[in-house]
C-alpha cells in the first residue's frame, strides 16, 4: 500500500467548467506547457476554488486538450477545470480573463453537461487559417488542388525520435484559398489523427506535391476545434453542454 | 526621439528558434512606460539566460525601484541564445528589451547585473548585439553608460575595458543617484560630453570608473599601484549599504514568466547580510552586517507577493535563513496563516543544525514536500574549522538522521572540494559520512526508501575573503579528489545505490578562479575568447576550457604571467591586490589574520552574539547589525488561495466590475 499523507482528504470536485481561449499576438509562440502554468497562476489569483487530486503532490484539477503548436495562434483552445465550490460560469470566465495577459483571451466558459460525454472526444478536427506572405494565390490554388487530387502525400514529420514519415493527405479534409494584403490565405480543415497533422506538415505536403516554397514565415490560426459535422464543417464542441445548462439547470448557486 | 520597436523584424526570426516565448516579454508584472515620458532611460540585463536571469531578485528590486520614479524608466534584456543571434545579426535586428522590444542601443543606461564571472562573454556578445562599441573609450555620448553590478563587480578588473562604471554594494540608492546625476547633466545641455558625465558618475558614491584610474606593474607581474588620472576623483570606491529592509520591501510586483525559469517560486529576502565568517564565502564577506527584515515586514511582502504572482511556493532567502532572530515564530505563523491553501515555503540550503529540520518540518505543512539540503560545505572536522564552518561529525548525523525520521526522503548535502590545507582524506570523509547517513537513516525511517545526493563543486577563492591570497587547487587535484571520492561511495553498493553523487569536472572552475582574481589584463583574455566564438560559459555545452586556456595562454604571455599565475599561485601579505582600492569595508589587516587563523583552524565566532571581532566594516562603513526579534506577530488575514469561503461570489463580483470598467486586452 502507498504512503499516504495524514489528514482528511481534499475537499471532491463539485462542478466541472469548460472553457475556450485564445492565444493571439506575440503569446502565439508560447508552448503548451506555457499555457498551462499561465493557467494554474492565473486561476490562483483569481481565486477560482480549484478542487485538487489527492497525494503528497496535489494538483489542480485541469484537463488540457489538444493544444495549438508553438508559434501557432488560435481562437479555440480548451480546457477543463474541476471546482471545489459551485462558482457562477461567466463570473469565473471574466476574473480568469482578467488575471491572465493579454493574448490568452477566455472567450467562453460553460458548465460541463451531465451526460453529454468528454469533452475531449469532441474535438476531433481544426479549421486552420494559414497566412503565407508573399505568396500568388493562384500558384497556392494549384498547389491545393494538387494536393487534393493525390492519394497520399508523405512528409518528414519531426519527432522527439527523430524523423517519422507520415501522410499528410489523409487528415485533409477540405482545403481552399483567398487572397489577403499582400499574402495567399489557406483554408484547411484538417482531422486531428495520431500522429497530429500541424500546419507545417501541410505545407510541407504543398512542397512536394508542388513545389511551394512560402519566402516568409507562414502564420497560423487555428479558427476553430470541434467535431467534423456532415457537410465537413467543424461543431461547436461546447453547444452539448450550453444546451443541457439550458434544459435541466436552473439559476447557478452563489458559494 | 523616437525609438521604434523592433518586434516587427525580430517576429519573423522568432518562428525558427528555440522556446521563441522568452523573447516576446508581456510577463505578469511588466511594466511599460512612454519612452519621452521620462529623461532617463534605464536597460538592466542580466547576462545569461532568460530562464537563469528573470527570477533574479537584484534585476527585479531596481526594475522596480527605477519605474517607481516619475523621470526614469526600466525595461530588460537577456542574453540571446545562439540561435537567434545569429538570425539577428544576418537580419540587423539589434539586442532588444523585452517590455517594448526598444533597441538596447538608445538608452541612457545598460545596466549589468553579474552574479557570477562567468556572464562575461554574454556582456560582450550584447555589446556586440547592440551596436554599442566593446570598449568604453570608443564609445561616444549616443551610446549607453555600460554600468556593471552585483557580487562580481567587487573586482571589476578583468572587464574594466568593457565597461564604463562598477557599482559596489546594495543597488536600491545608487540606480537613483546616478539617474539624478545624467538628467541633470541632460538638463545643463550635456556639458563636457560624455567624459564629463563620467566624472559627474565618479563622484557619486558606490561608483567607480575604471578609466580614471591606471595601473602599474612590477617586473614579477604583480600590480605596483593604482593611480587616479583626475584630481577630481576619489582614491578609493566604497561600498553603498541600504539600512532598515522594510523602508524597501522590493520586489512588491515579482515578475511572473510564462516561460519555464529556474526558480518555480516567489522569492522574499528575510535578511541581507552575514556575520557567521564562513571564510570561502564572498556573499557573506562583501554584504555585512546583517540587517534583518521584521517578522510583520516580511509577513506583509508575503502576502502581496502570493496575492501579485499565483505562485505556490515562497522561497524565504538570505544567506543563513535560520539564522533570521524571529524564524521560528515566522514559519510557525505563517504556516499558519496559508493553511489549507497548498501553499508551500521554503528555505534555501541551511547549516546543519537540528533546529532546521524543526523548522523545514513547520514550512512544509501546507505545501509539497520535496527534499531538504543542508550545507556542511568541508567533508572533515578540520577542514570545517578551516573554513570556520563547524559541525562535528555526530551532530551532522544525527541531524540528518532527524530529517529521516520525520518522514523527509531526500537529504542533499552541499559540498566543497580543493579547499585550502584539504587533503585526499578530507574529501573521502564525506564518503564515510554519507554511509553512515545512510545507515543511520534507514534505522530511523524504518525503510531504505531513503536517498541522500553528496553535491560537491571546485572551490574558487573569491576577492574580499580570508581566502582571496590562497592558491587555488589545479583542475587535476579536484578532478583526482572527486575520482577516489566517488570510488569510496561505490566501493559498498548496498549503501551506495542509496547516494547520489553530483559533481562537475574542475576545469570551468580554473577559468571562474582567473577571472575571480584577475586584474586589467584578463581583459584581452575574456575579448579573445569571445571573439574566437566563446559565450554562455555557465553552460557546460558551450564552455569550452580549450579555447579559454588557448586566449589565456596567447594574449598573457606578453606581460609574463598565465593562468596559473592567476589561480594555484598563493599571494604574499603585501602583494597589491586588483580590488584594494575597492572597499567593501573589510580591513585587509584583519582579512589576513583571518586567513592564518584559517590555517592554524581556529575558529571566529558570529558578532551577532558574541562580542565585535573587528573585522572593520561597521565603523568603516557608518553602519551597524540590524536585528530583532521585534516582539510582534503576524496577524490573522485571509490569504490567496484559502477558498473555497464565504467571499468567493463576492470576490468574483469585484473583479467583474474592475474588467467592465478598464477593459483589459485591448493593447
Amino acid at each position: 500500500m502507498a504512503r499516504q499523507p495524514d489528514g482528511p482528504p481534499p475537499p471532491p470536485t463539485v462542478q466541472k467548467l469548460r472553457l475556450r481561449y485564445t492565444k493571439r499576438g506575440p503569446l502565439r509562440f508560447a508552448s503548451h506547457r506555457d499555457l498551462a502554468r499561465a493557467l494554474e497562476r492565473a486561476l490562483r489569483r483569481a481565486q477560482v476554488p480549484m478542487a485538487f487530486s489527492a497525494g503528497f503532490s496535489p494538483h489542480p484539477k485541469i484537463s488540457y486538450m489538444g493544444a495549438a503548436p508553438t508559434g501557432a495562434a488560435s481562437e479555440a483552445e480548451y480546457v477543463e477545470i474541476g471546482l471545489s465550490a459551485r462558482c457562477d460560469p461567466e463570473a469565473v470566465r471574466v476574473a480568469l480573463d482578467a488575471s491572465l495577459p493579454p493574448g490568452i483571451d477566455v472567450l467562453e466558459c460553460v458548465e460541463a453537461g451531465e451526460g453529454t460525454g468528454g469533452l475531449a472526444e469532441r474535438l476531433d478536427a481544426t479549421r486552420w487559417r494559414i497566412d503565407l506572405a508573399g505568396v500568388d494565390p493562384a500558384e497556392l490554388g494549384d498547389a491545393v488542388a494538387a494536393l487534393l487530387a493525390a492519394d497520399v502525400v508523405t512528409v518528414a514529420k519531426k519527432t522527439k525520435n527523430g524523423p517519422r514519415d507520415i501522410d499528410a493527405r489523409a487528415a485533409v479534409v477540405s482545403a481552399s484559398v483567398s487572397e489577403g494584403a499582400g499574402c495567399a490565405i489557406l483554408h484547411v480543415v484538417v482531422r486531428q489523427l495520431t500522429p497530429t497533422v500541424r500546419p507545417d506538415d501541410v505545407l510541407a505536403a504543398l512542397a512536394a506535391v508542388a513545389d511551394l516554397h512560402p519566402p516568409l514565415p507562414p502564420r497560423a490560426v487555428r479558427e476553430a476545434q470541434g467535431r467534423l459535422d456532415d457537410s465537413g464543417e467543424v461543431a461547436d464542441p461546447l453547444a452539448q453542454d450550453r444546451e443541457a445548462g439550458s434544459r435541466c439547470q436552473g439559476e447557478p448557486q452563489p458559494v | 526621439m523616437t525609438v521604434e520597436s523592433l518586434y516587427p523584424r525580430l517576429e519573423p526570426l522568432l518562428a525558427q528558434v528555440q522556446k521563441p516565448i522568452q523573447y516576446v516579454g508581456g510577463e505578469l508584472n511588466a511594466q511599460t512606460k512612454p519612452w519621452d515620458d521620462v529623461a532617463v532611460h534605464w536597460a538592466l540585463m542580466y547576462p545569461d539566460a532568460y530562464e537563469v536571469g528573470l527570477p533574479n531578485q537584484g534585476l527585479m528590486i531596481l526594475y522596480e525601484v527605477l519605474n517607481e520614479r516619475a523621470d526614469a524608466l526600466a525595461e530588460r534584456t537577456y542574453a540571446v541564445w545562439p540561435d537567434l543571434a545569429g538570425l539577428m545579426r544576418a537580419n540587423g535586428v539589434g539586442q532588444f528589451t523585452l517590455e517594448n522590444h526598444r533597441p538596447v542601443h538608445d538608452f541612457d543606461f545598460l545596466g549589468v547585473s553579474f552574479a557570477t564571472e562567468l556572464g562575461y562573454t554574454n556582456l560582450l556578445d550584447a555589446l556586440d548585439l547592440a551596436g554599442v562599441p566593446l570598449h568604453a573609450v570608443d564609445r561616444d555620448e549616443s551610446h549607453p553608460v555600460v554600468v556593471a553590478g552585483g557580487h562580481a563587480a567587487f573586482n571589476p578588473e578583468p572587464v574594466s575595458d568593457f565597461v564604463d562604471c562598477a557599482v559596489l554594494g546594495d543597488g536600491e540608492q545608487v540606480v537613483g543617484d546616478m539617474t539624478d546625476v545624467h538628467s541633470a547633466w541632460t538638463a545643463a545641455g550635456r556639458p563636457g560630453g560624455r567624459t564629463e558625465l563620467l566624472a559627474r558618475l565618479s563622484r557619486v558614491e558606490g561608483v567607480y570608473v575604471p578609466q580614471f584610474y591606471a595601473v602599474s606593474y612590477l617586473p614579477d607581474g604583480t600590480i605596483a599601484a593604482f593611480t587616479p588620472t583626475r584630481d577630481d576623483v576619489p582614491t578609493t570606491i566604497a561600498k553603498r549599504t541600504v539600512m532598515d529592509l522594510d523602508e524597501w520591501p522590493y520586489p512588491k510586483q515579482p515578475l511572473v514568466p510564462l516561460a519555464e525559469s529556474v526558480h518555480e517560486r516567489m522569492s522574499v529576502e528575510i535578511f541581507r547580510g552575514c556575520t557567521r565568517g564562513c571564510r570561502f564565502c564572498q556573499a557573506g564577506m562583501i554584504t555585512r552586517p546583517v540587517r534583518e527584515r521584521t517578522i510583520t515586514g516580511i509577513g506583509s511582502m508575503v502576502d502581496a507577493g502570493l496575492k501579485a504572482t499565483g505562485y505556490e511556493e515562497v522561497g524565504l532567502l538570505s544567506l543563513s535563513s535560520a539564522d533570521h532572530s524571529e524564524i521560528g515564530q515566522l514559519a510557525k505563523e505563517l504556516a499558519d496563516r496559508y493553511e489549507g491553501t497548498n501553499t508551500g515555503l521554503s528555505l534555501p540550503s541551511t547549516r546543519v543544525d537540528a533546529f532546521n529540520v524543526t523548522l523545514a518540518n513547520e514550512l512544509s505543512r501546507n505545501g509539497r514536500r520535496s527534499g531538504l539540503t543542508f550545507a556542511p560545505e568541508g567533508g572533515s572536522e578540520r577542514i570545517r574549522r578551516v573554513i570556520n564552518k563547524t559541525v562535528s561529525k555526530e551532530d551532522l548525523v544525527r541531524t540528518v538522521t532527524t530529517a529521516y525520521a520525520n518522514g523527509w526522503r531526500q537529504v542533499k548535502l552541499y559540498f566543497m572540494c580543493g579547499l585550502p590545507t584539504e587533503t585526499d582524506e578530507d574529501v573521502l570523509e564525506i564518503a564515510e559520512l554519507a554511509v553512515e547517513v545512510i545507515r543511520a537513516g534507514r534505522e530511523a525511517a524504518g525503510n531504505k526508501d531513503i536517498r541522500c545526493t553528496v553535491s560537491i563543486g571546485g572551490f574558487v577563492p573569491k576577492p574580499h575573503t580570508p581566502f582571496q591570497w590562497a592558491s587555488q587547487a589545479s583542475a587535476e587535484t579536484i578532478d583526482h579528489r572527486l575520482r577516489v571520492l566517488r570510488d569510496a561511495i561505490n566501493a559498498d553498493r548496498r549503501i551506495g545505490r542509496s547516494i547520489g553523487l553530483r559533481y562537475h569536472d574542475g576545469k570551468p572552475g580554473v577559468i571562474e578562479g582567473l577571472l575571480s582574481r584577475g586584474d586589467r589584463r584578463v581583459g584581452r583574455v575574456i575579448e579573445r575568447v569571445w571573439r574566437d566564438g566563446g559565450h554562455f560559459d555557465g553552460w557546460s555545452e558551450h564552455f569550452s576550457y580549450d579555447r579559454w586556456a588557448t586566449a589565456a595562454a596567447e594574449e598573457l604571455a606578453p606581460f609574463g604571467v598565465d593562468l596559473a599565475w592567476y589561480t594555484t599561485r598563493e599571494r604574499g601579505e603585501h602583494e597589491v591586490l586588483p580590488w584594494d582600492h575597492l572597499e567593501s569595508g573589510l580591513d585587509k589587516e584583519w582579512l589576513w589574520d583571518d586567513w592564518q587563523e584559517a590555517l592554524n583552524e581556529d575558529e571566529v565566532a558570529d558578532c551577532r552574539w558574541t562580542p565585535c571581532y573587528d573585522c572593520g566594516v561597521c565603523p568603516t562603513m557608518g553602519t551597524e547589525i540590524q536585528i530583532g526579534p521585534t516582539g510582534r506577530s503576524l496577524i490573522p488575514l485571509t490569504p490567496i488561495g484559502a477558498g473555497p469561503r464565504p467571499g468567493v461570489t463576492a470576490q468574483v463580483d469585484v473583479d467583474v466590475e474592475a474588467s467592465v470598467a478598464d477593459p483589459v486586452h485591448t493593447h
